[in-house]
């Protein structure tokens, strides 16, 4: 399967089929903060992901300021 | 998505994630339908989905970016916020950094001794007072999510800001003339669930850091609370809730700080001169004297 990630956004490629919460797991990703996505479709963690699809992993933590702001605002 | 061992199909989740930002405005009575509010936006993820949950409410909601001079992610976050404005009919204020006080925020806060994020805050908060005081709204929405909220939480006890404590709230009122009230309607939600919001709702926002907060401090203050939520669901909630529901009462209990308007520029300040215009005064004075040290 083909993977996209982000921060920084790189591409990679993962042999077999897996559960989200596998490959997930595989990759060290702290599932509370990505989303998986397949197409326009959100992966939840028992999803089953084949060898042929493409999916990305989008991270959802954005940083902050030291008081108090987070600089996403 | 899952929450709290829940599992909703999309337009459940859609469903759930709007009704979450509803209750947070009429049980917090944040504002009232018909009132002219400003709401904060960067491009990112929650506040792009707030914006979208106020629109549809049918809120007079106005938006306002502030350019911060940050390279291609400010420009992005700016094309983003205004893509989002344009495809809506929304109305949108952009404030630029340089523009207005003729820096962009990494020479600001070099030239003032602060870092990067401290400048930034500092300078957004400010300018969304001023913007929305001088426009005539009468709230400041922002779309700080449950996280951002934990996150700080976490960090003022671990360094026991008591000043800061006492403010962490999801309504600041208005507690001066000149201080417009403060609201984050997002404070139920997780940053998960502003990202999976804005995603089902096809919004296309900015998925990049803002690169001043690599290795931000509440960057790991984040990870800790998600590793303790990964073993025990609903850990945030109970963390930020729990404060808000049994300390936030009695630190508030000794009343807000005395403000009064800045010297120079008249805003609200517990000091003679605010930090704002304190920081403006101090960059400006060290790029002259760095100007004229060079013959
Ligand atoms: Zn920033
Ligand atoms: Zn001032």
């Amino acid at each position: 399967m083909k993977i996209r990630l982000h921060h920084p956004r790189r591409d990679l490629e993962i042999v077999g089929r897996g559960r989200v919460s596998q490959i997930l797991a595989e990759l060290g990703l702290d599932p509370e903060a990505h989303l998986v996505i397949r197409g326009d479709t959100l992966l939840t963690s028992d999803s089953e992901v084949d060898e042929a699809d493409e999916i990305e992993i989008r991270p959802v933590i954005s940083g902050g300021t030291t008081d108090g702001a987070p600089c996403a605002v | 998505m899952r929450r709290h061992r829940a599992a909703y199909c999309a337009p459940h989740f859609l469903e759930f994630f709007e009704a979450q930002v509803h209750r947070a405005i009429t049980t917090q009575r944040m504002f009232r339908p018909g009132e002219r509010i400003l709401v904060a936006v960067s491009g990112g993820k929650d506040s792009l989905a707030l914006w979208e949950i106020l629109l549809r409410r049918g809120d007079d909601a106005t938006g306002l970016h502030v350019d911060l001079g940050i390279g291609g992610y400010s420009q992005e976050s700016r094309a983003r916020t205004e893509e989002f404005a344009r495809a809506r009919g929304a109305r949108l204020l952009v404030a630029d950094l340089r523009a207005e006080y003729g820096m962009d925020i990494g020479t600001l806060a070099k030239a003032s001794g602060r870092n990067s994020c401290s400048a930034c805050g500092l300078s957004k908060r400010y300018l969304f007072n001023k913007l929305a005081r001088d426009g005539g709204f009468t709230a400041v929405v922002t779309g700080h999510n449950l996280d951002d909220e934990a996150a700080v939480l976490l960090g003022n006890l671990l360094h026991w800001n008591m000043d800061q404590l006492a403010r962490q709230a999801p309504v600041l009122e208005q507690t001066h003339p000149h201080l417009v009230r403060r609201v984050k309607p997002l404070y139920r939600t997780s940053e998960r669930e502003s990202a999976a919001y804005a995603l089902l709702r096809g919004i296309d926002y900015v998925i990049e850091e803002c690169p001043h907060s690599r290795g931000a401090r509440s960057l790991l203050h984040k990870e800790v609370l998600n590793s303790l939520e990964a073993a025990s669901a609903g850990t945030k909630q109970a963390f930020y809730w729990g404060f808000l529901d049994r300390l936030a009462p009695v630190l508030r209990a000794g009343g807000p700080p005395v403000l009064h308007p800045c010297r120079q520029c008249d805003q609200p300040t517990t000091e003679e001169v605010c930090a704002f215009c304190r920081m403006t005064a101090r960059a400006a004075a060290r790029q002259s004297a760095g100007a004229s040290s060079h013959p």
